[in-house]
């Protein structure tokens, strides 16, 4: 019976000469493609924008052109229901409400104040991201260590996740109170799961020839986790970090309006959303400054990946 | 500059050709009686190895060889505490193979190199030393001093997925050698290889093995690697897997390409195709599994029949 050498190793090693190195031109090149790729596609999003305004909106007349005296008459061939200055504003038109004043009279811009709310957002989904991010850790700890706990208790980190956040909300501000408290527990709730799972992974990524070398090493469970398993998981767990940041960033949003927090972007969202009709470019604001958040915290683990990886093949696509 | 061997390892023993002389050589690993049976699913047993008696006295170099499934790697396995026996004893310096282990008296090479792409070449080689607590100076020392042994000096720095099949299992070496263990385990260290890049390493594992003086267990199903390496060749056969034969390798150290054009080479080559032959006979009747059993030992001699031309 022979039972080593069925398994490949985990590495790509079939590189047949040594020192491949990378050139930094082509590197520095392809990266200025990437950038000029997502400017063009977010110019091109603008453009479609502004065409479905163009062939479905509503007329619009623009008088006096630059002083000439003409008066431009526009009536789209089509009707959109949904391309309406009510329902799809002009994108320019919600860039100009973030440097209008918030509310009549008030010294703060709208953009102003959504940042602001975004930077207080994100102080609760940072807090419920991290304890999220310690909580699948030791789970998946736990679990990789103990098949019994493992089969008893994941079952029920994934039903926890069936369970909708809008009617467990107001279960957790009832039982936390109404504060930043329940707030954070809400973002930690949607931040340990993918970690959890990814880490039950990614713990058990390594060849089993390497825990039979580490058994030869006589090295206890501590030390073969801190020197291979927590090593080899750290790809699984800067992916699920990933999918944690955007998630607690949505679980804080969502949690502020039981939670009661008013300077949240939550609370932001659901009032622009009651002042609709009166200033759609508000809510379309408040949305664009929400999904930035989330993309900036994505781009900070992205950071952190790349520099905890460096070295690692493969470190720098994902 | 090489580490004087393991424990105890006087030079003249190892440098001489051939075995060494029974009564003054001790005996590192002694197997016997060990049985392994697997039991899967649950009911069904599969009898591994049967009735395994083995003696390896130390600083020989010896080859485990037979088809498939004849038990070959599990007996490596049960000399270095990865699995238990059934049955029977192990033991390594007079101690039980589990008290062995925890000693740090194994080195072990795997097929895959089994190397960490977190870590430099000389941070990989630097892991056992780091568990074992030697200290930062040592660490650095030994690690460059193995590298060196196995000529990898230059690429203390570089990544493994850097480094060619080859190289990567010489860094594979390097990590098994560096803390002194007193025996080293290989399972079928170049199988994945070259016939080219094989050879080279064959030439590089006897040159590391006669400059340490290490007692070597080398599983492989190449003929003409076991007996170039060999001071014995241990066949065995399938179902149950048990030794059929000990063919003693007495060809002139140190061996070099022209031992391979040896007319004692090919003679040798040509009794373990036998002995194995043998092995795959004798059990013929057992059952009707030996069909596949047959098999296995036709391709192992066109191995050996490409082996031994080139």
């Amino acid at each position: 019976m022979t039972i080593a050498g069925s398994i490949d190793s985990p590495s790509p090693s079939t590189a047949s000469e040594p020192a491949i190195e990378a050139v930094p031109g082509a590197l520095s090149h392809s990266r200025a493609r990437r950038v000029g790729t997502l400017v063009g596609f977010g110019i091109g999003v603008l453009l479609l924008w502004e065409a479905v305004k163009w062939l479905g909106g509503v007329p619009w007349r623009f008088k006096d052109v630059f002083g000439t005296g003409l008066t431009i008459d526009y009536s789209p061939p089509f009707r959109f229901p949904f391309a309406t200055d009510l329902n799809l504003p002009h994108w320019f038109n919600i860039l100009g409400a973030l440097a209008a004043p918030v509310q009549r009279n008030a010294h703060q811009s709208l953009g102003e104040f959504l940042v602001g709310a975004a930077l207080y957002t994100w102080r609760e989904a940072a807090i419920g991201f991290v304890a999220g991010a310690l909580l699948g850790l030791v789970l998946a700890t736990v679990f990789v260590h103990s098949r019994l706990l493992e089969r008893a208790f994941v079952p029920y980190v994934i039903a926890s996740q069936t369970i909708p956040i809008v009617a467990l909300a107001p279960m957790i501000v009832y039982a936390f109170g109404p504060n930043v408290t329940s707030v954070v527990v809400i973002a930690t709730y949607l931040t340990f799961f993918p970690v959890t799972i990814a880490m039950i992974r990614g713990l058990r990524a390594p060849d089993p020839r390497a825990l039979e070398l580490m058994r030869s090493y006589a090295a206890g469970r501590w030390a073969t986790y801190r020197k291979v398993r927590l090593p080899a998981s750290l790809p699984y767990l800067f992916t699920a970090l990933k999918i944690a940041a955007t998630a607690s960033i949505v679980g804080a949003i969502i949690g502020e309006g039981p939670g009661g927090i008013p300077e949240g972007l939550g609370r932001a969202i659901i009032n622009f959303n009651q002042q609709y009709i009166s200033g759609p470019e508000k809510l379309w604001a408040a949305i664009l400054v929400s999904s930035l958040l989330g993309i900036s915290f994505f781009v900070v683990i992205r950071a952190a990946e790349l520099v905890v990886l460096r070295g690692r093949p493969g470190a720098a696509e994902g | 500059m090489v580490r004087p061997g393991g424990p105890a390892v006087e030079p003249a023993e190892h440098a001489g050709p051939g075995p060494a002389s029974p009564g003054a050589a001790a005996l590192v690993v002694r197997i016997s009686g060990v049985d392994k049976t697997f039991v899967s699913d649950g009911a069904r047993v599969t009898t591994a190895l049967q009735g395994i008696d083995l003696d390896i006295r130390r600083g020989e170099f010896v080859s485990l060889i037979g088809p498939s499934g004849c038990g070959k790697s599990t007996l490596l396995r049960l000399i270095g505490d990865l699995v238990a026996p059934t049955a029977g004893r192990v033991t390594i310096n007079d101690k039980p193979a589990a008290r062995a282990r925890r000693d740090r008296e194994y080195g072990i090479v795997f097929q895959a190199p089994v190397l960490f792409d977190w870590r430099s070449v000389e941070d990989n080689v630097k892991l056992p030393l780091e568990l074992m607590g030697y200290n930062a100076a040592q660490r650095t020392a030994r690690a460059r001093e193995m590298l060196e042994l196995v000529e990898l000096g230059e690429f203390l720095r570089h990544h493994p997925y850097q480094l060619s099949g080859g190289m990567q299992q010489r860094v594979a070496i390097a990590r098994a050698l560096c803390f002194e263990p007193s025996i080293l385990l290989m399972d079928e260290p170049f199988g994945a290889l070259d016939e080219m890049t094989r050879e080279r390493m064959n030439q590089e594992v006897l040159r590391i093995w006669e400059r340490t003086g290490i007692t070597v267990v080398f599983v492989t199903h190449s003929i003409p690697e076991a007996v170039f390496l060999s001071s014995r060749v241990v066949v065995m056969s399938a179902r149950p897997g048990r030794i059929t034969d000990i063919v003693e390798v007495d060809l002139p150290r140190p061996r070099d390409v022209e031992t391979r054009e040896q007319r004692r080479y090919f003679e040798l080559v040509t009794a373990v195709r036998e002995a194995l032959r043998r092995g795959g006979a004798d059990s013929h009747e057992a059952d009707a599994i030996e069909a596949g059993s047959g098999l296995a030992g036709g391709s192992i001699d066109r191995a050996a029949a490409e082996g031994g031309i080139g």
